[in-house]
Formats: structure tokens, sequence, C-alpha cells
């Protein structure tokens, strides 16, 4: 069944009814992962090294043993040594092998807080005593941070078995490049020769962390019978089961996830980090293990996402028509190899129609936390990239720069530089919308600017399933196994209402664990609102047809003459009979005489899912003498397909462009001379607050996607896309100096306004 | 019958560089297996690290899903999220 097209029909989709699990979070009710506790507890903590790159020498546990209160240490001995194999799990490529040396380091220490141990003692002070008592011998070896200084052939290598794939013939030797890959379109070298006017530019992201409020956390319990418990919050509880089940070589079914009430994820949840090694002190202990990670542990033992390089030509003809492009990326992966440098590839030029186009991406490895997703991984960086190139370019050229971006927009039919042809497509939609804004009309003042930015995101379906249960009363359950991040509670339960005919308030959602619902992928990918909702939509459909049954037992007729409409059964027509119309509710409570309890639980693996396209407008004021951004306005247009819950995509929005100002402005990992981190905390580890921000206005621009009943997109991921390049057009526009390196904090601001002393400011300018 | 192009290069190591081919199948269970008959490993790549883009409607882990002889089909790298 759809529903696009009818949009003025819908009583519940659409509408802002307030969330499910708004009471829980305001009062302080909704348990999250450090809120759970067992009787018998103990308390988990891991030691690190210190050390950016060392070996192993050795590790003595025998005085933290020793210590009284302690019941479990653990060190790599105790995991199985699991060989090297690539699958694509979670949210992305993943080696299990590096997995389990990134919960626990084997043979080398690969960045500052590598977890080389952990303890389980009857509290926190004593488990904090014990990780003192463990000695571990190190080899302290050369390491290297940056990415480019990393892929330099003299480079301190991290692994002696990496040897770039994607170069012919296998190199001879090992190297911190994991991987280069490469996509073309048409001919570059044609292209650039017929281009009138060539611009060729170097930019640079940071690694930022997703900074989620909420650090990770979970309690275990391993039973005597091999059985085990984890209550964890994560993006996943079926991913946390498989990591577990993988790492510690167990079944599957001896393992029940259970997930918590999540605070934050933004991708960095897709991981497991403490799980197995909570499982491994709790089967060594026999006691249920509780651990909880420190804002200190979250940034130095987590992955944030790539910092790069990115290198950008584009050539163009002097109307503005571009007629090739060229982009070499270069990721960060962290401590092992997985750097989301091919979505970046992908992602770069997606919003255009080029038709000559080379993208090289490499994926690098340095001494830092392996890198984790984090919305839309990879493609923020590149569109950093091209979006402030693009920028540079319409100013060379004169040309308005949404105006450069309308005549290169993709659009029905274009082609993308990665293959598939785009169909059903919002893009130039985003622009309009941009462009008619009232704020984008706004008069600016002295050392104000404006900048214009656009972004793309794929957008996943997957594996989800949902249940949809007809309570007693008529009231209805609606059980999903997708992590609740982005309102997909609230969602599910409205398309669910919708479906049925009934009233919100009618129907109440929940996440169940992995014994009580089919798998469920991973809450990412902006994928959820589409998949699981897929799912849910099914399910309802499927229990529609049990309640035209049961209304046909009731009434002796057939189904087929019963029609459902705004929740209830009508006969179909003066054939069928006549007979009052039968609520939900009464069919409900007839269910024990009419074939028993009526539900219906639904799994599929949603395809199709369409493409988000965002175009933001950002205008800064820029302080002189302190170098200060402040946000005046913002403005993110985004295709959303249809808003379930308008004020849900409105939020993820809004969130998505401040994680994107702060990735702009302030943040940044600061190393010291020993490539120790050296801001682990919120102090100093600078992230936008809800004082540093304006009223962000969020437009929803509606062109549904025909593959989903109720005309959905992703929403989640792509508004982290522009942000970065626009805030950068914003910067240059007012002060009329190009800023290529993120954070653009106020001493790299005024450094630049004093290095290019000549270029006037705005204001001395008018 | 459909025409398959590889986009990017990870999947070119199996075809000796080819970027395009042609596939006798009518479902895309079919197309691998052909793939993996022909370059010994492509198959396996495919199902592990690979998006099947038809007619510009990606889809991912779907063998049932029907090529008709007029299919665009682009192998692209498999996509995830946060």
């Amino acid at each position: 069944m759809t529903f696009i097209g009818k949009k003025e029909d819908l009583k519940v989709v659409g509408t802002r009814p307030i969330r499910p699990d708004g009471v829980d979070k305001v009062t302080g009710r909704a348990a999250f992962g450090a809120d759970m506790t067992m009787p018998g507890m103990l308390w988990g903590k891991i030691k690190r090294s210190p050390h950016a790159h060392a070996r192993i020498v050795s590790i003595n546990t025998e005085k933290a043993m020793a210590l009284p209160g302690v019941r479990a240490v653990v060190t790599a001995a105790d995991f199985p040594e699991i060989a090297s194999e690539e699958a694509f799990v979670g949210e992305g490529p993943m080696n299990f092998r590096d997995l389990s040396r990134n919960c626990m380091a084997r043979g080398k220490a690969l960045y500052d807080g590598h977890a080389v141990a952990a303890v389980a003692a009857i509290s926190p002070a004593v488990a904090d005593q014990a990780l003192n008592l463990i000695e571990v011998e190190y080899e302290v070896l050369p390491y290297v941070i940056d990415v480019e200084e990393a892929m330099a052939p003299d480079a301190p290598l991290l692994h002696d078995d990496l040897y770039t794939q994607g170069v012919e013939p296998k190199p001879e030797r090992p190297s911190n490049i994991a991987k280069r890959v490469t996509f073309a379109k048409g001919n570059a070298e044609a292209g650039f020769a017929e281009a009138e006017h060539i611009i060729e530019r170097r930019y640079t992201t940071q690694p930022v962390h997703q900074a989620y409020i909420e650090p990770h956390a979970c309690v275990v319990a391993a039973a005597a019978d091999g059985q085990m418990q984890i209550w964890s919050s994560s993006q996943g509880q079926f991913m946390v089961r498989a990591y577990c089940a993988k790492l510690l070589g167990l079944d599957i079914s001896s393992i029940r996830a259970i997930p918590a009430e999540i605070g934050g994820g933004f991708g960095g949840k897709t991981l497991v980090y403490l799980e197995p090694v909570a499982l491994a002190l709790s089967k060594q202990s026999g006691r249920p293990v509780k651990m909880v990670m420190s804002r200190e542990e979250v940034f130095r033992g987590t992955g944030p996402t790539s910092g790069g390089v990115i290198e950008v030509k584009l050539g163009a003809k002097r109307d503005g028509t571009i007629v090739a492009a060229q982009l070499v990326l270069k990721y960060q992966a962290g401590a092992f190899p997985g750097s989301p440098v091919q979505p970046g590839c992908m992602c770069g030029f997606a919003m255009y129609d080029i038709p000559n186009v080379s993208i090289t991406g490499y994926d690098v490895v340095s001494n830092r936390p392996k890198v984790a997703a984090y919305r839309a991984p990879g493609a923020p960086i590149s569109s950093f990239g091209v979006e402030s190139c693009l920028d540079e370019l319409a100013r060379e050229l004169n040309i308005d720069p949404l105006a450069l971006r309308e005549k290169n927009a993709a659009h029905e039919g274009t082609k993308a530089v990665h293959g598939p042809t785009w169909t059903n497509i919002g893009y130039l939609e985003t622009l309009v919308a941009a462009k008619d804004h009232p704020n984008y009309r706004i008069p600016l003042g002295p050392n104000q600017g404006r900048g214009i930015a656009s972004g793309f995101w794929f957008n996943i379906g997957g594996e989800s399933s949902a249940a949809v249960h007809i309570n007693e009363d008529g009231s209805v359950s609606v059980v999903s196994g997708s992590p609740d991040i982005g309102g997909s509670r609230a969602s599910m339960a409205m398309m669910a209402a919708e479906t049925l005919g009934l009233p919100i308030d009618k129907v109440k959602p929940i996440v169940a664990d992995t014994a009580s619902i089919g798998f469920t992928h991973v809450t990412g990918g902006s994928r959820v609102t589409y998949a699981t909702g897929m799912a849910t939509v099914q399910a309802a459909e499927r229990v529609i047809e049990q309640l035209k049954t049961r209304a046909g037992m009731i009434w002796d007729i057939s189904p087929e003459a019963i029609e459902w409409k705004e929740g209830k059964a009508y006969p179909a027509g003066p054939n069928a009979g006549s007979f009052e119309p039968l609520s939900l509710a009464e069919i409900a409570t007839k269910a024990a005489r009419t074939g028993g309890p009526i539900g219906a639980e639904v799994s599929v693996n949603a395809q199709g899912a369409g493409p988000a396209f965002a175009t933001h407008v950002c205008d800064v004021e820029v302080d002189p003498e302190t170098g200060h951004v402040t946000i005046l306005r913002y403005t993110a247009v985004q295709d959303c397909g249809r808003a379930i819950h308008p004020s849900y995509v409105e939020g993820q929005i809004q969130g998505g462009v401040t994680q994107g100002i702060g990735w702009a402005l302030s943040e940044e990992y600061i190393y010291d001379k020993q490539g120790r981190m050296d801001n682990p905390g919120f102090l100093d580890y600078r992230c936008p607050v809800a004082s540093d921000m304006p009223m962000l206005d969020a437009v929803i621009v509606e062109v549904p996607n025909p593959r989903h009943p109720f005309g959905v997109r992703g929403v989640g991921e792509v508004p982290i896309v522009p942000p970065m390049a626009a805030v950068a057009n914003a910067i240059a526009d007012a002060i009329g100096t190009r800023l290529r390196d993120l954070p653009m904090s106020p001493p790299r601001l005024l450094a630049a306004i004093d290095g290019e002393g000549p270029e006037p400011m705005r204001a001395a300018a008018e | 019958m459909p025409r398959v192009v590889i986009s990017g290069s990870g999947a070119r190591r199996f075809t000796g560089g080819l970027t395009e081919l042609e596939v006798e199948a009518n479902t895309v269970r079919r197309m691998i297996l052909e793939l993996d008959r022909r370059f010994p490993g492509l198959g396996h790549q495919i199902e592990e690290g690979m998006a099947v883009a038809i007619d510009g409607e990606i889809y991912q882990d779907a063998y049932q899903v029907a090529l008709t002889p007029d299919s665009e089909v682009y192998l692209i790298p498999k996509i995830g999220g946060g």
C-alpha cells in the first residue's frame, strides 16, 4: 500500500505528537547504560597505554590479582586470537582481528589510550588501585600522527603485514597506506584541456569526535551454564551480540543483548569497546560486571571520524559550466584500516553533473584511535574541500555561488560519478528553497558574510524487524529492533497508527532485545524510518487483514466483503449486509473467540533507499580583534522525502548542523610531543553549546521517495555534510580571506587576517 | 543482455582491469554466479563488499532482484553510514 500523494488525507503522519520517550528523559526515569545495577555486581576498569606506539614486552598481573577485592584480571591472552577476516558488517568494512585488537591490544599498543588490560573488583576504587598494580613493560616505538607524515616512505610502520591494496603489482614493502581507491567518469585530462578557467586548491580537516553526551557503559552477566546477558547503550543490540560472539568465540544464541536508552551515538556506537572485555571479566569472576567509561577514556580510547587532506581541481567554462573535476583524498583511519574514504570519494561531486571526473582516495593508518562512523561517514570531509573550492571558483568567475550550483546541479537522469543514474532526487528543489528563503535576502553588515554549501548522502535500507500487537482493549503495541536515537519510536508508532487508522495515543512503541524480535541491523545510515518503518507498515497491514477476518467471523460474512477505514471494519458495500462498523477495540475484545491474539511480525531487507540532498546558507560575523566567529543565522534546507514527525526531522537537521559548526570552528585533537592527547575533555575539546547557536532554521523539502509507503528518505546524516564549507564560505565572504584548514578557530582566523593584511575587511572596504 | 560496469577500483583486480562486461543473467544472484565463474573471487567480493545499482536504484544483499536485457548495472562499494 502507498500513501504517497495523499498528504492532505493523512491524520497522524506529518503531525507533531509528544515524543514517547520525552517524559522519561526530562524526569530522569530513562534508564541509560550506566543506570543498570545487579546484585553482586563488580566494577570493571581498563588499563590504557600511555604511549602512542609501543611494543608490549610483558604484562604482570600478579600483584593486581593479589589485591583484596579484585576478582578478575584479563589481557589479550584471555581472548581468542582471531585471524584477519574482512566483512562488511555494522556500518562499514570490518576486520574482526582488528576489532579484537582494538578492544584489547595484542603485541603492540598502537595509540595513547589503547586498552592493554582490565580488572574487575568489588568497587571502582579497588579496581583503580588494581590497575596501578598491573606492571606493563613497554618498548616505546617512534610514532606518527599526521596523515601525510604517515604516508611517507620512511614513516614509523604500525603493521608489518599491511600492504597497500588497490595498487598493482602488490607493493614489496609494507606501508601505512592501507588502501588506494579510484573512481573515474569521462576523461578528466581531456576535460581540463577544454576548460577556460582552472582552479586548484588544498584543504584539511581534523579528526573530530561524535561527542555523544553519554559515555560508553554496560552491565554484563555470564552465567555458569554459558548463557550471557548484556545491557548496554549502543546503536544496535544485534551488533553487540554478534561482535561479542565473534570476539569471544561464542555461539550467538548464548548471548542476549538488551538495549538501554542511548544518550547519543551519531555512528560512534556502531562498534564495541567495553562489552567483550566485561564479558571476559564476568566469565572469569562468575559475577556480573559493570563498566562505564570516563569522558577522558571516551576521547582517548574510542573512535572519532577521520581527519583528511582534500586536494580539489575544477575546470570550468567562463559561464560557470564545470567540465572537469579532480579530487585526491587522504583520510586517517586511526590505528587500523577502515577510514570512510570510499564514501568520501563517492559523495564529493554527487550533487553535480560533471562529465569528466577523476577521484583517488587513500586510507591511511596512524597512531590515533581507530576511527568510527560519524554521521554521513566520509562525506563532510570531501565536501568541505569541494564546496569550498566551488565557492572560490564562483568568486573567481564572478558568478553567484548559488547560481553556479544551480547551473551544474545533478537532476533526474544525471549519471553520478560512482555510476548510478539519479532518479527521484530533490537537489534542485533544495537550491530553489534556499534562494527563496527570507534569510537569503537579509542585508549583511560590516564584518558579516554569507556562505552557501550543499551536501549529499546515500541513505540505506537493510534488514529490519517490527511487530504490531493488538492488545485486549484495542490499544496497540509496536515492537522494533531499532534503538531509538533519532525518534524512531515516535515514527514507528505514527506510521502504524496511520496505517491502522488510529489516533497516535492508542499506539505505544518499544525497542526489544535480541531474544524478543527478529534480527535488525544497527540504527545508522539514516535507515530506520525507511527500513524499520517499512517492516512496521507491513506488519500493520497484516494486522488489518486479520482484523477483517475477525470482523467477518463476528458478522458471519466473508473478509473480502469488508473494508478497513479510520480504525474500523465496514461492510464493503450493500451486498455485504447491513452492519454497524466494528471498531478495533470491539474486535480485540472478541479475539479469543475468533482465533486468539491478533498481531504480526515482519522482517524485511529494505532496498532502494532514496538519496538525500541538502543546501545550507550560513551568515556569520567575524570579530576582527579576537578572531571569534558568531553564527548570526543558519538556514538548512533538506529533501527528506516525507517528514513523519516534522519536529524530529528539524531536530535531526539542527543537531547535524550544530556538530558541523563545531567541526568547522573549534573541535580538534591536540597532541603533545609524545603523541598523547592533550585535551581529552569537554573543557578543552570545545563543542558548540546552546549559547553559541542562533535559532537554526530547518527547512523541509518533500520530494517523496516512491519506494517507501509514506515516501520517506533518510534524514539524520546529510545535515552534517554542508556546514563546514558553508561556514568557511561565509567567513571568506566576511573578511575576504579564505581559510582552508579546520578548525577555523580564533587564533587561525587572526593569523589569516594578519597574514592577509592588504586585503581589506568588509568594514574597511565599505 | 545486461551491461555491468564496475565502479571504483576495488573489484578490478579480479577482472584484469576490465570495467564493463556483458553478463547473461536475469537476477542479481545469477549475475554474481556468472561473474564469479568468469573471474574467480569476484563473486565473494561483490557479496561482501559491494552494492548493486540497477537503473539508478541501489540494492545491497538482494539475490532475487530481476535484471532485464536493458538493465544498467553498476557494482559500487557497499554503503553504510553513521
